[in-house]
Protein backbone atom coordinates (compact mmCIF):
# COMPACT_ATOMS: atom_id res chain seq x y z
CA UNK A 1 0.00 0.00 0.00
CA UNK A 2 3.27 2.26 0.45
CA UNK A 3 4.40 3.09 -3.16
CA UNK A 4 1.42 4.16 -4.31
CA UNK A 5 1.01 7.95 -4.18
CA UNK A 6 -2.38 8.80 -2.15
CA UNK A 7 -4.67 10.03 -5.12
CA UNK A 8 -3.39 10.25 -9.15
CA UNK A 9 -2.09 13.26 -10.27
CA UNK A 10 -6.14 13.30 -12.91
CA UNK A 11 -8.34 12.89 -10.09
CA UNK A 12 -6.43 15.35 -8.11
CA UNK A 13 -6.65 18.05 -11.08
CA UNK A 14 -9.65 16.79 -11.46
CA UNK A 15 -11.01 17.82 -8.10
CA UNK A 16 -9.00 21.35 -8.22
CA UNK A 17 -11.56 21.71 -11.18
CA UNK A 18 -14.39 20.99 -9.13
CA UNK A 19 -12.98 23.26 -6.61
CA UNK A 20 -12.63 26.08 -8.99
CA UNK A 21 -16.04 25.80 -10.39
CA UNK A 22 -17.63 26.37 -6.68
CA UNK A 23 -14.99 29.26 -5.96
CA UNK A 24 -16.22 30.82 -9.76
CA UNK A 25 -19.75 31.36 -8.66
CA UNK A 26 -19.64 33.83 -6.21
CA UNK A 27 -23.35 33.16 -5.03
CA UNK A 28 -22.58 29.40 -4.33
CA UNK A 29 -19.08 31.37 -2.32
CA UNK A 30 -21.62 33.57 -0.25
CA UNK A 31 -24.30 30.75 0.44
CA UNK A 32 -21.42 28.09 1.48
CA UNK A 33 -20.00 31.32 3.56
CA UNK A 34 -23.03 31.41 5.47
CA UNK A 35 -23.61 28.30 6.03
CA UNK A 36 -20.28 27.89 7.78
CA UNK A 37 -21.13 30.91 9.95
CA UNK A 38 -24.14 29.42 10.86
CA UNK A 39 -22.02 25.78 12.20
CA UNK A 40 -19.74 28.27 13.57
CA UNK A 41 -22.29 30.20 15.34
CA UNK A 42 -24.48 27.21 16.93
CA UNK A 43 -21.08 25.25 17.75
CA UNK A 44 -19.98 27.96 19.86
CA UNK A 45 -23.45 29.53 20.87
CA UNK A 46 -22.41 30.07 24.61
CA UNK A 47 -19.18 31.51 23.95
CA UNK A 48 -20.18 34.00 21.37
CA UNK A 49 -23.84 35.00 22.46
CA UNK A 50 -23.94 38.37 24.10
CA UNK A 51 -26.56 37.11 26.84
CA UNK A 52 -27.89 33.94 28.11
CA UNK A 53 -30.93 33.26 25.72
CA UNK A 54 -33.17 32.53 28.85
CA UNK A 55 -32.23 35.37 30.68
CA UNK A 56 -35.53 38.27 31.03
CA UNK A 57 -34.89 41.28 32.11
CA UNK A 58 -38.66 43.37 32.15
CA UNK A 59 -37.11 46.49 32.45
CA UNK A 60 -35.98 46.40 28.30
CA UNK A 61 -38.74 44.19 27.04
CA UNK A 62 -40.15 45.08 23.83
CA UNK A 63 -36.68 46.89 23.16
CA UNK A 64 -36.34 48.12 18.96
CA UNK A 65 -33.08 47.14 17.28
CA UNK A 66 -29.97 49.39 17.86
CA UNK A 67 -30.43 51.47 15.03
CA UNK A 68 -33.89 52.27 15.25
CA UNK A 69 -35.42 55.37 17.48
CA UNK A 70 -35.47 54.12 20.91
CA UNK A 71 -32.78 51.05 20.34
CA UNK A 72 -29.88 50.42 22.72
CA UNK A 73 -26.41 49.42 21.52
CA UNK A 74 -26.31 46.75 23.97
CA UNK A 75 -29.02 44.52 22.25
CA UNK A 76 -28.39 45.00 18.43
CA UNK A 77 -31.51 43.16 17.08
CA UNK A 78 -33.62 44.08 20.21
CA UNK A 79 -35.45 42.50 22.77
CA UNK A 80 -38.75 40.52 23.34
CA UNK A 81 -41.60 40.51 25.09
CA UNK A 82 -39.89 39.09 28.14
CA UNK A 83 -36.57 41.88 27.76
CA UNK A 84 -34.73 38.93 25.95
CA UNK A 85 -32.10 39.80 24.23
CA UNK A 86 -33.00 38.39 20.61
CA UNK A 87 -29.00 37.85 18.91
CA UNK A 88 -28.53 35.55 21.38
CA UNK A 89 -31.89 33.65 21.38
CA UNK A 90 -31.24 33.40 17.32
CA UNK A 91 -27.61 32.28 17.99
CA UNK A 92 -29.00 29.55 20.46
CA UNK A 93 -32.18 28.98 17.88
CA UNK A 94 -29.54 28.17 15.04
CA UNK A 95 -28.07 24.88 17.36
CA UNK A 96 -31.33 23.44 16.84
CA UNK A 97 -32.33 24.52 13.42
CA UNK A 98 -29.16 23.00 11.62
CA UNK A 99 -29.29 20.09 14.47
CA UNK A 100 -32.61 18.69 13.50
CA UNK A 101 -31.91 19.64 9.46
CA UNK A 102 -28.62 17.89 9.75
CA UNK A 103 -30.21 14.77 11.32
CA UNK A 104 -33.21 14.20 10.29
CA UNK A 105 -31.91 14.51 6.42
CA UNK A 106 -28.73 12.02 7.22
CA UNK A 107 -31.86 9.45 9.30
CA UNK A 108 -33.98 9.72 6.36
CA UNK A 109 -31.27 9.18 3.39
CA UNK A 110 -29.79 5.86 5.43
CA UNK A 111 -33.52 4.95 5.28
CA UNK A 112 -34.23 5.94 1.50
CA UNK A 113 -30.93 4.73 0.39
CA UNK A 114 -31.65 1.43 1.72
CA UNK A 115 -34.93 1.19 0.48
CA UNK A 116 -33.82 2.36 -3.20
CA UNK A 117 -30.58 0.05 -3.52
CA UNK A 118 -33.26 -3.18 -2.38
CA UNK A 119 -36.18 -2.19 -4.93
CA UNK A 120 -33.75 -1.29 -7.77
CA UNK A 121 -31.09 -3.87 -7.66
CA UNK A 122 -33.54 -7.18 -6.64
CA UNK A 123 -36.41 -5.77 -7.94
CA UNK A 124 -39.78 -7.82 -8.52
CA UNK A 125 -42.17 -8.49 -5.73
CA UNK A 126 -39.93 -6.36 -2.84
CA UNK A 127 -39.76 -3.63 -5.27
CA UNK A 128 -43.27 -3.23 -6.14
CA UNK A 129 -44.03 -3.46 -2.04
CA UNK A 130 -41.24 -0.69 -1.11
CA UNK A 131 -42.37 2.01 -4.23
CA UNK A 132 -46.10 1.36 -3.31
CA UNK A 133 -44.84 1.98 0.20
CA UNK A 134 -43.56 4.98 -0.75
CA UNK A 135 -46.56 6.61 -2.93
CA UNK A 136 -48.63 6.07 0.28
CA UNK A 137 -46.23 7.90 2.49
CA UNK A 138 -45.97 10.42 -0.50
CA UNK A 139 -50.12 10.62 -0.54
CA UNK A 140 -50.23 10.85 3.23
CA UNK A 141 -49.38 14.68 4.15
CA UNK A 142 -45.96 14.71 6.21
CA UNK A 143 -46.61 17.81 8.37
CA UNK A 144 -50.04 15.99 9.51
CA UNK A 145 -48.02 12.83 10.09
CA UNK A 146 -45.77 14.98 11.92
CA UNK A 147 -48.19 16.52 13.92
CA UNK A 148 -50.48 13.11 14.99
CA UNK A 149 -46.88 11.58 16.01
CA UNK A 150 -46.12 14.14 18.38
CA UNK A 151 -48.65 14.18 19.72
CA UNK A 152 -48.64 10.97 20.79
CA UNK A 153 -45.34 10.22 21.47
CA UNK A 154 -45.02 14.04 23.06
CA UNK A 155 -42.64 16.72 21.63
CA UNK A 156 -39.13 16.70 22.16
CA UNK A 157 -35.96 17.07 19.67
CA UNK A 158 -35.30 13.47 19.46
CA UNK A 159 -38.80 12.91 18.41
CA UNK A 160 -39.43 15.90 16.02
CA UNK A 161 -36.13 14.93 14.30
CA UNK A 162 -37.51 10.98 14.02
CA UNK A 163 -40.87 12.15 12.83
CA UNK A 164 -39.09 14.18 9.75
CA UNK A 165 -36.68 11.35 9.35
CA UNK A 166 -39.10 8.87 8.73
CA UNK A 167 -41.31 10.91 6.68
CA UNK A 168 -38.79 12.37 4.64
CA UNK A 169 -36.91 8.96 2.58
CA UNK A 170 -39.18 8.91 -0.22
CA UNK A 171 -37.50 11.49 -2.61
CA UNK A 172 -34.02 9.66 -1.51
CA UNK A 173 -35.44 6.18 -2.11
CA UNK A 174 -37.10 7.02 -6.02
CA UNK A 175 -33.79 8.88 -6.77
CA UNK A 176 -31.35 6.05 -5.74
CA UNK A 177 -33.67 3.39 -7.15
CA UNK A 178 -33.64 5.01 -10.81
CA UNK A 179 -29.91 5.17 -10.29
CA UNK A 180 -29.39 1.65 -9.75
CA UNK A 181 -32.07 0.78 -12.55
CA UNK A 182 -29.64 1.81 -14.87
CA UNK A 183 -26.28 0.96 -12.93
CA UNK A 184 -27.35 -2.79 -12.31
CA UNK A 185 -27.27 -3.58 -16.46
CA UNK A 186 -23.66 -1.72 -16.76
CA UNK A 187 -20.96 -4.64 -17.03
CA UNK A 188 -19.12 -4.10 -14.15
CA UNK A 189 -21.68 -5.41 -11.93
CA UNK A 190 -22.60 -8.41 -13.96
CA UNK A 191 -18.30 -8.71 -13.60
CA UNK A 192 -18.61 -7.97 -10.05
CA UNK A 193 -21.34 -11.18 -9.96
CA UNK A 194 -18.79 -13.11 -11.95
CA UNK A 195 -15.52 -12.83 -9.80
CA UNK A 196 -17.82 -14.30 -7.30
CA UNK A 197 -19.20 -10.73 -5.50
CA UNK A 198 -22.49 -11.40 -3.29
CA UNK A 199 -25.70 -9.11 -3.20
CA UNK A 200 -25.08 -7.28 -0.63
CA UNK A 201 -21.64 -6.40 -1.12
CA UNK A 202 -22.67 -5.40 -4.86
CA UNK A 203 -24.81 -3.16 -3.00
CA UNK A 204 -22.54 -1.92 -0.58
CA UNK A 205 -19.26 -1.41 -2.43
CA UNK A 206 -20.45 -1.31 -5.77
CA UNK A 207 -23.63 0.45 -6.10
CA UNK A 208 -24.09 3.22 -3.22
CA UNK A 209 -21.02 4.92 -4.13
CA UNK A 210 -22.38 5.41 -7.26
CA UNK A 211 -25.40 6.83 -5.70
CA UNK A 212 -23.53 8.88 -3.65
CA UNK A 213 -23.75 12.21 -5.77
CA UNK A 214 -27.75 12.53 -6.76
CA UNK A 215 -27.90 11.10 -2.85
CA UNK A 216 -25.75 14.23 -1.46
CA UNK A 217 -28.09 16.90 -3.39
CA UNK A 218 -31.11 15.29 -2.29
CA UNK A 219 -29.76 14.85 0.80
CA UNK A 220 -28.98 19.29 0.87
CA UNK A 221 -32.55 19.93 -0.42
CA UNK A 222 -33.75 17.73 2.39
CA UNK A 223 -32.08 19.77 5.60
CA UNK A 224 -33.54 22.86 4.09
CA UNK A 225 -36.87 21.40 3.91
CA UNK A 226 -36.68 19.95 7.57
CA UNK A 227 -35.41 23.00 9.27
CA UNK A 228 -38.20 24.87 7.51
CA UNK A 229 -40.51 22.04 9.08
CA UNK A 230 -38.67 22.23 12.55
CA UNK A 231 -39.59 25.71 12.79
CA UNK A 232 -43.60 24.64 11.79
CA UNK A 233 -43.63 22.40 14.21
CA UNK A 234 -42.38 24.54 16.74
CA UNK A 235 -44.27 27.37 15.77
CA UNK A 236 -47.08 25.42 16.20
CA UNK A 237 -46.53 24.45 19.61
CA UNK A 238 -46.01 20.67 18.87
CA UNK A 239 -42.04 20.54 17.90
CA UNK A 240 -39.25 21.35 20.55
CA UNK A 241 -40.23 22.22 24.47
CA UNK A 242 -41.23 25.87 25.17
CA UNK A 243 -37.43 25.84 27.04
CA UNK A 244 -35.35 24.85 24.37
CA UNK A 245 -35.04 28.08 22.01
CA UNK A 246 -36.17 27.70 18.39
CA UNK A 247 -36.69 29.73 15.26
CA UNK A 248 -40.22 28.40 14.88
CA UNK A 249 -41.00 29.11 18.50
CA UNK A 250 -38.77 32.68 18.54
CA UNK A 251 -41.36 33.58 15.33
CA UNK A 252 -44.27 31.89 17.48
CA UNK A 253 -43.95 34.30 20.05
CA UNK A 254 -43.52 37.45 18.08
CA UNK A 255 -46.36 37.19 15.82
CA UNK A 256 -48.28 38.75 18.53
CA UNK A 257 -46.48 41.52 18.45
CA UNK A 258 -45.69 41.34 14.84
CA UNK A 259 -48.17 45.35 14.90
CA UNK A 260 -46.05 47.24 18.18
CA UNK A 261 -42.93 45.22 17.88
CA UNK A 262 -41.60 43.85 14.30
CA UNK A 263 -38.46 42.63 15.64
CA UNK A 264 -39.48 40.03 17.76
CA UNK A 265 -40.78 38.31 14.87
CA UNK A 266 -39.25 39.05 11.84
CA UNK A 267 -35.13 38.75 12.59
CA UNK A 268 -36.09 34.95 13.21
CA UNK A 269 -38.19 34.58 10.27
CA UNK A 270 -34.75 36.09 8.07
CA UNK A 271 -32.51 33.77 9.87
CA UNK A 272 -34.74 30.75 8.79
CA UNK A 273 -35.27 32.26 5.40
CA UNK A 274 -31.24 33.03 4.84
CA UNK A 275 -30.39 29.49 6.52
CA UNK A 276 -32.92 27.19 4.05
CA UNK A 277 -31.88 29.47 1.17
CA UNK A 278 -28.08 28.92 1.70
CA UNK A 279 -28.60 25.63 2.42
CA UNK A 280 -30.62 24.70 -1.47
CA UNK A 281 -27.57 26.87 -3.44
CA UNK A 282 -25.46 24.58 -1.62
CA UNK A 283 -27.03 21.71 -3.13
CA UNK A 284 -27.66 23.07 -6.57
CA UNK A 285 -23.92 23.89 -6.59
CA UNK A 286 -23.10 20.23 -5.39
CA UNK A 287 -25.19 18.59 -7.90
CA UNK A 288 -23.57 20.65 -10.59
CA UNK A 289 -20.12 19.87 -9.26
CA UNK A 290 -20.73 16.09 -8.85
CA UNK A 291 -21.28 16.09 -12.44
CA UNK A 292 -17.88 15.62 -13.82
CA UNK A 293 -19.35 16.77 -17.79
CA UNK A 294 -20.26 19.96 -15.88
CA UNK A 295 -16.92 21.90 -15.91
CA UNK A 296 -14.55 19.40 -17.93
CA UNK A 297 -13.70 21.25 -21.36
CA UNK B 1 -8.50 -35.10 -23.17
CA UNK B 2 -11.66 -35.65 -20.20
CA UNK B 3 -13.91 -32.35 -20.67
CA UNK B 4 -13.78 -30.28 -17.98
CA UNK B 5 -17.09 -27.93 -18.34
CA UNK B 6 -19.72 -29.87 -20.31
CA UNK B 7 -22.97 -28.07 -21.68
CA UNK B 8 -25.60 -30.93 -22.66
CA UNK B 9 -28.90 -29.54 -24.11
CA UNK B 10 -29.05 -26.78 -22.45
CA UNK B 11 -32.41 -24.66 -22.70
CA UNK B 12 -32.45 -20.99 -21.66
CA UNK B 13 -35.58 -19.24 -22.07
CA UNK B 14 -36.20 -15.64 -21.08
CA UNK B 15 -39.67 -15.26 -19.64
CA UNK B 16 -40.66 -11.28 -20.75
CA UNK B 17 -44.03 -10.37 -20.05
CA UNK B 18 -44.34 -10.14 -24.04
CA UNK B 19 -43.90 -13.65 -24.34
CA UNK B 20 -41.07 -16.70 -23.84
CA UNK B 21 -37.91 -15.80 -25.83
CA UNK B 22 -35.77 -19.46 -26.33
CA UNK B 23 -31.95 -17.61 -26.28
CA UNK B 24 -30.46 -21.56 -25.50
CA UNK B 25 -32.18 -24.21 -27.45
CA UNK B 26 -30.72 -27.16 -26.85
CA UNK B 27 -27.03 -26.22 -27.20
CA UNK B 28 -24.18 -29.29 -25.99
CA UNK B 29 -20.52 -28.63 -25.72
CA UNK B 30 -17.38 -29.01 -24.01
CA UNK B 31 -14.00 -28.09 -23.49
CA UNK B 32 -11.15 -29.36 -21.63
CA UNK B 33 -7.92 -28.18 -20.15
CA UNK B 34 -5.40 -26.40 -22.64
CA UNK B 35 -7.84 -26.34 -25.06
CA UNK B 36 -9.62 -23.22 -26.66
CA UNK B 37 -13.22 -23.71 -28.06
CA UNK B 38 -14.53 -20.87 -30.03
CA UNK B 39 -18.20 -20.27 -30.29
CA UNK B 40 -19.38 -18.08 -33.41
CA UNK B 41 -22.42 -16.49 -34.63
CA UNK B 42 -24.31 -13.74 -35.35
CA UNK B 43 -25.76 -11.02 -32.79
CA UNK B 44 -28.44 -12.85 -31.09
CA UNK B 45 -27.45 -16.35 -31.87
CA UNK B 46 -27.25 -17.46 -27.98
CA UNK B 47 -23.69 -17.29 -27.63
CA UNK B 48 -23.33 -14.91 -24.99
CA UNK B 49 -26.41 -16.09 -23.37
CA UNK B 50 -24.81 -19.60 -23.39
CA UNK B 51 -21.65 -18.27 -21.87
CA UNK B 52 -23.47 -16.25 -18.93
CA UNK B 53 -25.32 -19.85 -18.27
CA UNK B 54 -21.93 -21.40 -17.36
CA UNK B 55 -22.31 -18.85 -14.38
CA UNK B 56 -25.43 -18.28 -13.83
CA UNK B 57 -25.19 -14.71 -14.77
CA UNK B 58 -28.39 -14.21 -16.80
CA UNK B 59 -30.53 -12.04 -14.76
CA UNK B 60 -33.18 -13.80 -12.88
CA UNK B 61 -35.79 -13.27 -13.75
CA UNK B 62 -36.57 -12.75 -16.48
CA UNK B 63 -34.13 -16.11 -17.23
CA UNK B 64 -35.30 -19.26 -16.86
CA UNK B 65 -32.85 -22.69 -17.13
CA UNK B 66 -35.28 -24.48 -18.68
CA UNK B 67 -33.30 -27.71 -19.14
CA UNK B 68 -30.32 -29.41 -19.76
CA UNK B 69 -27.12 -29.82 -17.17
CA UNK B 70 -23.50 -27.78 -17.47
CA UNK B 71 -20.99 -29.73 -15.44
CA UNK B 72 -17.88 -28.06 -14.11
CA UNK B 73 -15.55 -30.56 -13.39
CA UNK B 74 -18.28 -33.26 -12.80
CA UNK B 75 -20.66 -30.74 -10.47
CA UNK B 76 -23.52 -29.86 -11.59
CA UNK B 77 -23.68 -25.72 -11.99
CA UNK B 78 -27.41 -25.34 -12.01
CA UNK B 79 -27.86 -27.36 -9.18
CA UNK B 80 -25.86 -25.13 -7.38
CA UNK B 81 -26.70 -22.80 -4.21
CA UNK B 82 -26.09 -19.24 -4.34
CA UNK B 83 -23.16 -19.78 -1.97
CA UNK B 84 -21.32 -22.44 -3.93
CA UNK B 85 -21.58 -20.58 -6.84
CA UNK B 86 -20.10 -17.47 -5.83
CA UNK B 87 -17.35 -20.26 -4.22
CA UNK B 88 -17.13 -20.70 -8.82
CA UNK B 89 -17.14 -17.58 -9.69
CA UNK B 90 -13.64 -15.79 -10.52
CA UNK B 91 -12.06 -18.66 -8.65
CA UNK B 92 -12.72 -21.74 -11.02
CA UNK B 93 -14.41 -19.91 -14.26
CA UNK B 94 -13.22 -16.56 -14.59
CA UNK B 95 -14.70 -14.06 -17.41
CA UNK B 96 -13.86 -11.28 -19.54
CA UNK B 97 -16.23 -9.30 -20.96
CA UNK B 98 -16.58 -7.18 -24.33
CA UNK B 99 -16.38 -3.55 -23.26
CA UNK B 100 -13.43 -3.17 -21.15
CA UNK B 101 -14.76 0.34 -21.14
CA UNK B 102 -17.97 -0.33 -18.89
CA UNK B 103 -16.80 -3.45 -16.99
CA UNK B 104 -14.85 -1.93 -14.32
CA UNK B 105 -15.96 0.39 -11.60
CA UNK B 106 -15.53 3.56 -12.56
CA UNK B 107 -15.10 4.99 -8.45
CA UNK B 108 -12.34 2.11 -7.90
CA UNK B 109 -8.81 2.30 -8.05
CA UNK B 110 -8.10 -1.07 -10.71
CA UNK B 111 -5.62 -2.31 -8.20
CA UNK B 112 -8.33 -2.28 -5.44
CA UNK B 113 -10.43 -3.69 -8.17
CA UNK B 114 -8.13 -6.78 -8.78
CA UNK B 115 -7.05 -7.62 -5.19
CA UNK B 116 -11.11 -7.43 -4.43
CA UNK B 117 -10.72 -11.57 -6.05
CA UNK B 118 -7.87 -12.35 -4.54
CA UNK B 119 -9.33 -11.38 -0.82
CA UNK B 120 -12.43 -12.58 -1.74
CA UNK B 121 -11.28 -16.14 -2.93
CA UNK B 122 -8.03 -16.81 -1.24
CA UNK B 123 -8.59 -15.07 2.01
CA UNK B 124 -5.40 -13.24 1.54
CA UNK B 125 -4.69 -9.71 3.75
CA UNK B 126 -4.42 -6.58 2.23
CA UNK B 127 -0.83 -6.80 1.63
CA UNK B 128 -0.92 -10.07 -0.02
CA UNK B 129 -3.63 -9.21 -2.01
CA UNK B 130 -1.80 -5.73 -3.06
CA UNK B 131 1.13 -8.02 -4.33
CA UNK B 132 -0.86 -10.38 -6.18
CA UNK B 133 -2.76 -7.92 -8.32
CA UNK B 134 0.68 -6.26 -9.05
CA UNK B 135 1.82 -9.60 -10.43
CA UNK B 136 -1.27 -9.95 -12.57
CA UNK B 137 -1.11 -6.98 -13.89
CA UNK B 138 2.17 -7.13 -14.91
CA UNK B 139 1.60 -10.89 -16.29
CA UNK B 140 -1.28 -9.12 -18.40
CA UNK B 141 1.73 -7.45 -20.03
CA UNK B 142 1.20 -3.43 -18.48
CA UNK B 143 3.84 -1.73 -18.01
CA UNK B 144 4.72 -0.21 -14.90
CA UNK B 145 2.20 -1.85 -12.56
CA UNK B 146 2.49 -0.04 -9.74
CA UNK B 147 1.55 3.25 -11.57
CA UNK B 148 -1.04 1.53 -12.96
CA UNK B 149 -2.60 0.25 -9.90
CA UNK B 150 -3.47 3.24 -8.31
CA UNK B 151 -5.35 4.62 -11.20
CA UNK B 152 -8.91 4.94 -12.20
CA UNK B 153 -10.66 3.09 -15.08
CA UNK B 154 -11.20 6.05 -16.89
CA UNK B 155 -7.51 6.77 -16.99
CA UNK B 156 -6.62 4.03 -18.57
CA UNK B 157 -7.13 3.12 -22.53
CA UNK B 158 -9.37 0.54 -24.08
CA UNK B 159 -6.24 -1.89 -24.67
CA UNK B 160 -4.70 -1.21 -21.03
CA UNK B 161 -8.42 -1.61 -19.46
CA UNK B 162 -9.16 -4.84 -21.34
CA UNK B 163 -5.62 -6.28 -19.64
CA UNK B 164 -6.89 -5.51 -16.51
CA UNK B 165 -9.92 -6.91 -17.04
CA UNK B 166 -7.79 -10.12 -18.41
CA UNK B 167 -5.70 -9.84 -15.13
CA UNK B 168 -8.60 -9.93 -12.71
CA UNK B 169 -9.84 -12.86 -14.55
CA UNK B 170 -6.71 -15.00 -14.36
CA UNK B 171 -5.78 -13.60 -10.63
CA UNK B 172 -7.56 -15.94 -9.26
CA UNK B 173 -5.66 -18.99 -11.70
CA UNK B 174 -9.18 -20.11 -12.59
CA UNK B 175 -9.49 -23.55 -14.98
CA UNK B 176 -11.94 -22.07 -17.34
CA UNK B 177 -11.78 -18.93 -18.69
CA UNK B 178 -14.25 -17.30 -20.60
CA UNK B 179 -14.28 -14.81 -23.32
CA UNK B 180 -16.96 -12.94 -24.49
CA UNK B 181 -15.93 -11.04 -27.23
CA UNK B 182 -12.63 -9.78 -25.85
CA UNK B 183 -11.29 -7.63 -28.50
CA UNK B 184 -14.40 -6.38 -30.04
CA UNK B 185 -14.22 -2.67 -28.85
CA UNK B 186 -10.34 -2.74 -29.47
CA UNK B 187 -8.85 -1.67 -32.72
CA UNK B 188 -7.16 -4.72 -34.65
CA UNK B 189 -3.25 -3.68 -33.17
CA UNK B 190 -4.46 -4.10 -29.86
CA UNK B 191 -6.83 -7.28 -30.94
CA UNK B 192 -3.81 -9.01 -32.23
CA UNK B 193 -1.67 -8.11 -28.91
CA UNK B 194 -4.63 -9.82 -26.36
CA UNK B 195 -5.16 -12.60 -28.46
CA UNK B 196 -1.68 -13.10 -28.29
CA UNK B 197 -1.63 -12.65 -24.37
CA UNK B 198 -4.40 -15.06 -23.93
CA UNK B 199 -3.12 -17.61 -25.65
CA UNK B 200 0.07 -17.38 -24.05
CA UNK B 201 -1.32 -17.40 -20.73
CA UNK B 202 -3.14 -20.50 -21.88
CA UNK B 203 0.03 -21.98 -22.74
CA UNK B 204 1.61 -21.18 -18.68
CA UNK B 205 -1.29 -22.22 -16.88
CA UNK B 206 -3.28 -24.85 -18.80
CA UNK B 207 -6.38 -23.55 -18.62
CA UNK B 208 -9.55 -24.19 -21.01
CA UNK B 209 -10.54 -21.44 -22.76
CA UNK B 210 -14.00 -20.49 -24.55
CA UNK B 211 -14.21 -17.51 -27.24
CA UNK B 212 -17.21 -16.41 -27.70
CA UNK B 213 -17.13 -13.82 -31.01
CA UNK B 214 -18.33 -13.33 -34.34
CA UNK B 215 -14.57 -12.42 -35.97
CA UNK B 216 -13.39 -15.38 -38.13
CA UNK B 217 -10.24 -14.41 -38.66
CA UNK B 218 -9.41 -14.51 -34.81
CA UNK B 219 -11.02 -18.07 -34.51
CA UNK B 220 -8.85 -19.15 -37.40
CA UNK B 221 -5.82 -17.37 -35.08
CA UNK B 222 -6.58 -19.30 -31.88
CA UNK B 223 -9.11 -21.79 -31.37
CA UNK B 224 -8.65 -25.96 -31.69
CA UNK B 225 -12.55 -26.54 -31.97
CA UNK B 226 -15.28 -24.66 -32.96
CA UNK B 227 -18.51 -24.16 -32.71
CA UNK B 228 -21.09 -22.31 -35.53
CA UNK B 229 -24.49 -21.20 -33.86
CA UNK B 230 -27.44 -20.03 -35.12
CA UNK B 231 -31.20 -18.84 -33.58
CA UNK B 232 -30.11 -20.60 -29.92
CA UNK B 233 -28.90 -23.93 -31.61
CA UNK B 234 -25.60 -25.44 -32.84
CA UNK B 235 -25.18 -25.49 -36.62
CA UNK B 236 -22.49 -27.09 -36.75
CA UNK B 237 -19.04 -27.76 -34.54
CA UNK B 238 -15.70 -29.50 -35.10
CA UNK B 239 -12.05 -28.75 -35.73
CA UNK B 240 -11.27 -25.32 -36.67
CA UNK B 241 -9.52 -26.94 -39.84
CA UNK B 242 -11.82 -29.02 -40.64
CA UNK B 243 -14.81 -26.21 -40.08
CA UNK B 244 -12.92 -23.76 -42.55
CA UNK B 245 -12.21 -26.07 -45.15
CA UNK B 246 -14.96 -27.82 -45.48
CA UNK B 247 -18.01 -26.07 -43.96
CA UNK B 248 -20.53 -28.53 -43.99
CA UNK B 249 -23.44 -26.07 -43.35
CA UNK B 250 -24.64 -23.30 -45.97
CA UNK B 251 -24.86 -20.86 -43.35
CA UNK B 252 -21.41 -21.59 -42.11
CA UNK B 253 -20.11 -21.48 -45.92
CA UNK B 254 -21.86 -17.91 -45.65
CA UNK B 255 -20.09 -17.07 -42.62
CA UNK B 256 -17.03 -17.86 -44.13
CA UNK B 257 -17.50 -15.92 -47.16
CA UNK B 258 -18.56 -12.80 -45.09
CA UNK B 259 -15.26 -12.79 -43.60
CA UNK B 260 -12.71 -10.33 -45.65
CA UNK B 261 -9.81 -11.70 -47.16
CA UNK B 262 -6.45 -9.87 -48.74
CA UNK B 263 -6.13 -12.02 -51.88
CA UNK B 264 -8.21 -11.30 -55.12
CA UNK B 265 -11.45 -13.42 -55.42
Amino acid sequence: MTAVPATPAPARAARAGALRAVLRNKLALVAISVLAVMVVLAVFAPLIAPYDPAAQDLLVRLRPPAWAAGGDAAHPLGTDQLGRDILSRLIHGARVSLLVGAAAALLAGVIGAIVGLVAGFVGGWPDRVLMRLADVQLAFPSILLALAIVGFLGSGLWYVIGVLGFTGWVSYARVVRSEVLSLRTREFVTEARAIGVGDVTIMRRHLLPNVMAPLATVGTLHVAAAIVAEASLSYLGLGVPKQTVTWGGMLSDGQLYLGTAWWVAVFPGLALMITALSVNITGDVLRDVADPKAYRS
Amino acid sequence: MSALLEIEDLRVEFRLDTGTVTAVDGVSLHVGEGETLAVVGESGSGKTATALSVLRLNPEPPCVYAGGRIRLDGRDVLGMSAAQLRRVRGNEVAMVFQDPMTSLNPLKRVGAQIAEVVRRHQGAGRAQAREAALAALGEAGIPDPRRRAGQYPHQLSGGLRQRVMIAMALVGRPRVLIADEPTTALDVTVQAQILDLLVDLQRRHGMAIVLITHDLGVVAEVADRVVVMRHGRIVETGDVLDVFERPGQDYTRELLRATPRLERA
